[in-house]
């Protein structure tokens, strides 16, 4: 293959040389980045001597790359703008892979600076060498190792272009040491070399009017949204909230798309998929009409997929072609950002109420179907006066901090299930959670993402006490930089998730899920110089969450709860939507042999 | 999918295909990439992430003025898997366009191989009738082989293989798929 570095040639704007170093910081500058979360080494050193002397971008020193990472996720998450890090070549690269491929799973806009060893050394095993372009060429979606400073700013342009546009995800720059030394001209964003690398179809009004028909005439319709329509932006979710009410049809969302319609309203339905509400999968399973708004059919969400939704006809909205009947076979793909279709369909559902209402009773039965299931209170629990609930933890959490500017960042396991099922969401950007991956450790150096963006919110992880010990390091960086964030562990001394999979498919027999020597994290929280607290018994959790609250500091609250307290409702893996689990004792025999193989 | 055995429901979609469903095929998948380093990498990086499989591969820069590089692919799979192929190679940053050439009746394709045989007496005088029929080229020979070029669809070179195969056949080269589009028109 050609050197690629003569073609990428950047017209240069401006007459003056400055270094690579430099140049990579204007870039940034002109692309509006404010926080670089970060942590130096010998191969970024000289992007370091540039941020020293200019004040203009904030950097957030973290304790460990994977945490720069996460951190960038919780800021891009909850602003919807890009998140940007920066880490050294070899191991800081590597040790930063973890956050990309879940960047990457959960679409979030991501640019990565990495430091590379100097041109000549590269491919000699060098001190702190890796391949990193290669290594993360498949948990990115582009990567580029920069041949010259030339080129730098060009690259930096594009790869904001590229992570944003279409579908956002993490793009990771690669750049040589002696290349951060290399003086070249400055190649403004408007000079950049603009491959119209990622297409966004218009929308076609063809489309538009057959998915109208499709859902004028649907009896049991459904809404299925995700993470997509959060992404696409507050007018997407403002359009979807116009198009719900203006139909009448019920709505259900992904993990990853919760609060891009209010849980209080009455067509929510509550989460679907594995641990979603009883009504919402019914719903799924049940409908003729399924209408799916930026979610991927994961299989978190689909259950069995031959026994997946097998009455209706589907329409799916997604800007990756990809997506589009992947797993699932749809009816009526439309391509696209999910804002403008949705737009689109609202102008033309109320174009045809002008010339004919829409017959609600069409809908009626299925609507009292749904209120029906609902009834059943699938996420109801057995709450106890002597120990505390985790269920019952996570509603006190949200009662007492309803009103407030809340954010809410989890880890990854039981506690992440039950604050999606307890905690509620009103609002798009609240809500941070590694659904693709499933990352345990994503919460707390996330929490201190989205704390940078939002100072004066209050910022709260809820945490397990397994999947907190895998980032605690970052508390130390929540202090340095004043960030105080609200760890809430939901303390059981198991790796919760694990054992009740254990639980369920291997006899009871807990093999290495019991957290051993767990250490008090109240002291832990003073060592770090934050304020620990704990609460034992219900009746002492409200007072001591009003205490949490309160604090401005970095808090780590270690919630003592139940130990073998299982989620509730399950769709056993390799069972259908309309074959849940609806909790009580656990026989041991709800998983088929072909469900156990699944994950 | 382990659960397939299970009785499946009928679905009222119009169009019931699950993905797994349908006859496998083989598939030549051209595809126009920015020639730029890791181009390559990326592509086959892509298939055998997702598992696809990849039968043979040409690249070369086709276009030095616009540096772009033609990739042909031939693979296997349902129309479905194909489909997905095609939308995953589509979002890589650097790939330009995705033809399907199987799927477009207008697209010429030819190999070209590189066969050995290693032969005496009658076979040698068969081989080259053989090769004669197939309008194969003696590029080399010796007093007891021949190496034969050959171009074509790849039906004819397998055929040509396997009537070599009796007469002394001892190594193959292939390049590989090619294909273009027929007429005036460009891809």
């Amino acid at each position: 293959m050609a050197d690629a570095a003569q073609k990428t040639k950047p017209k240069s704007s401006t007459g003056v040389s400055k270094s690579g170093a430099e140049l990579l910081l204007d870039a940034f500058e002109e692309q509006g980045v404010e926080v670089i979360f970060g942590y130096p080494g010998g191969a970024v050193l000289p992007i370091y001597d540039a941020l020293h002397q200019r004040d203009t971008i904030r950097h957030i020193l973290m304790r460990h790359e994977q945490g720069a990472l996460h951190a960038a996720e919780g800021y891009a998450r909850s602003t919807g703008k890009v998140g940007v890090a920066l880490v050294t070549s070899g191991p800081g690269a590597t040790n930063a892979v973890t956050g990309l491929a879940d960047a990457l799973l959960d679409s979030i806009p991501i640019v990565c600076i990495t430091g590379q060893v100097a041109r000549a050394f590269i491919g000699t095993d060098a001190f702190q060498e890796c391949d990193t372009t290669g290594i993360t060429r498949s948990c990115t979606k582009h990567n580029y190792l920069v041949q010259s400073a030339a080129e730098l700013s060009g690259v930096v342009h594009e790869a904001f272009h590229i992570a944003r546009r279409g579908r956002p995800g993490p793009v990771l720059i690669d750049i040589p040491k002696d290349a951060q030394f290399e003086e070249a001209a400055y190649t403004s964003r408007e000079n950049a070399k603009n491959r119209n690398c990622i297409v966004v179809p218009d929308v076609r009004s063809g489309d538009i009017d057959q998915a109208i028909d499709l859902m004028r005439y649907a009896r049991r319709p459904v809404f299925y949204t995700g993470g997509g329509v959060i992404n696409a932006g507050p007018d997407a979710c403002a359009a979807l909230r116009a198009l719900a009410r203006a139909t009448g049809f019920p709505l259900t969302s992904t993990l990853m798309g919760l609060g891009a319609f209010p849980a209080s309203d009455p067509q929510w339905l509550g989460m679907l998929g594995m641990h979603g509400s009883f009504e919402a999968n019914n719903a799924m399973h049940d409908c003729d009409l399924m209408i799916c708004v930026g979610a991927r059919f994961d299989d978190r969400v689909t259950g069995r997929l031959d026994a997946f939704s097998p009455g209706s006809r589907k329409i799916h909205i997604d800007i990756d072609p990809s997506s589009v009947n992947k797993n699932v076979p749809v009816d009526l793909p439309i391509i696209g950002d999910a804002g403008a279709i949705l737009s689109a369909l609202n102008a033309e559902w109320s174009e045809r109420e002008k010339k004919e209402k829409h017959d609600k009773s069409r809908i009626a039965d299925w609507l009292s179907q749904v209120d029906g299931w609902r009834a059943r209170a699938s996420y109801s629990f057995e709450n106890c006066d002597k120990r505390i609930k985790p269920q019952h933890a996570v509603q006190r959490l949200y009662e007492l901090t309803r009103g407030k500017d809340v954010y809410v960042t989890t880890e990854v396991g039981q506690h992440q299930m039950w604050a999606a099922q307890h905690f509620h969401f009103d609002e798009p950007n609240r809500w941070m959670t590694s659904g693709g991956l499933g990352t345990m450790g994503y919460g707390l150096p996330a929490a201190l993402g989205v704390q940078v963006a939002h100072p004066d919110a209050l910022v709260i992880d809820i945490a397990g006490d397994a999947s907190v010990q895998m980032t605690m390091q970052e508390m130390s960086a929540a202090v340095q930089h004043d960030l105080p964030i609200k760890i809430f562990i939901l303390n059981n001394a198991y790796l919760g998730m694990v054992r009740q999979w254990q639980e369920l498919l291997h006899g009871g027999r807990y093999s290495h899920s019991y957290s051993e020597s767990l250490p008090d994290f109240v002291k832990l929280a003073e060592a770090y110089g934050g304020v620990g607290l704990r609460a034992e018994t219900p009746a002492e959790l409200d007072a001591k969450i009003e205490e949490m609250i309160a604090v401005k500091k970095p808090v780590l609250f270690d919630c003592v709860v139940t130990n073998e307290e299982n989620v509730f409702p399950m769709i056993p893996s390799g069972a259908a939507h309309n074959e849940m689990l609806l909790g009580g004792k656990v026989t041991g025999d709800e998983i088929s042999d072909e469900g156990r193989v699944l994950v | 999918m382990s659960t397939g055995q299970r009785q499946a429901a009928p679905s009222q979609s119009v169009y019931p295909v699950s993905p797994d469903q349908g006859a496998a095929a083989e598939s030549i998948i051209a595809i126009l990439v920015d020639n730029e380093p890791a181009v390559l990498s990326r592509v086959v990086g892509l298939f055998s992430a997702r598992g696809y499989n990849i039968e043979s591969l040409t690249v070369a820069e086709t276009d030095v003025e616009k540096h772009t590089s033609r990739i042909t692919v031939v693979t296997h799979g349902t129309t479905a898997k194909i489909d997905q192929i095609k939308a995953q190679l589509g979002r890589l940053v650097p790939v330009r366009r995705v033809i399907d050439v199987t799927a477009e009746s207008d697209a010429l394709e030819r190999e070209l191989a590189l066969v050995k045989v290693s032969n005496e007496g009658d076979q040698r005088v068969e081989s080259l009738r053989v090769a004669d029929i197939f309008r194969a080229r003696v590029i080399d020979t010796t007093g007891s082989s021949f190496v034969f070029e050959v171009t074509g669809a790849r039906e004819k070179i397998s055929a040509f293989i396997d009537l070599m195969k009796p007469l002394g056949l001892t190594e193959i080269s292939r390049t590989g798929v090619l294909s273009i589009r027929r007429g005036a028109e460009n891809d």
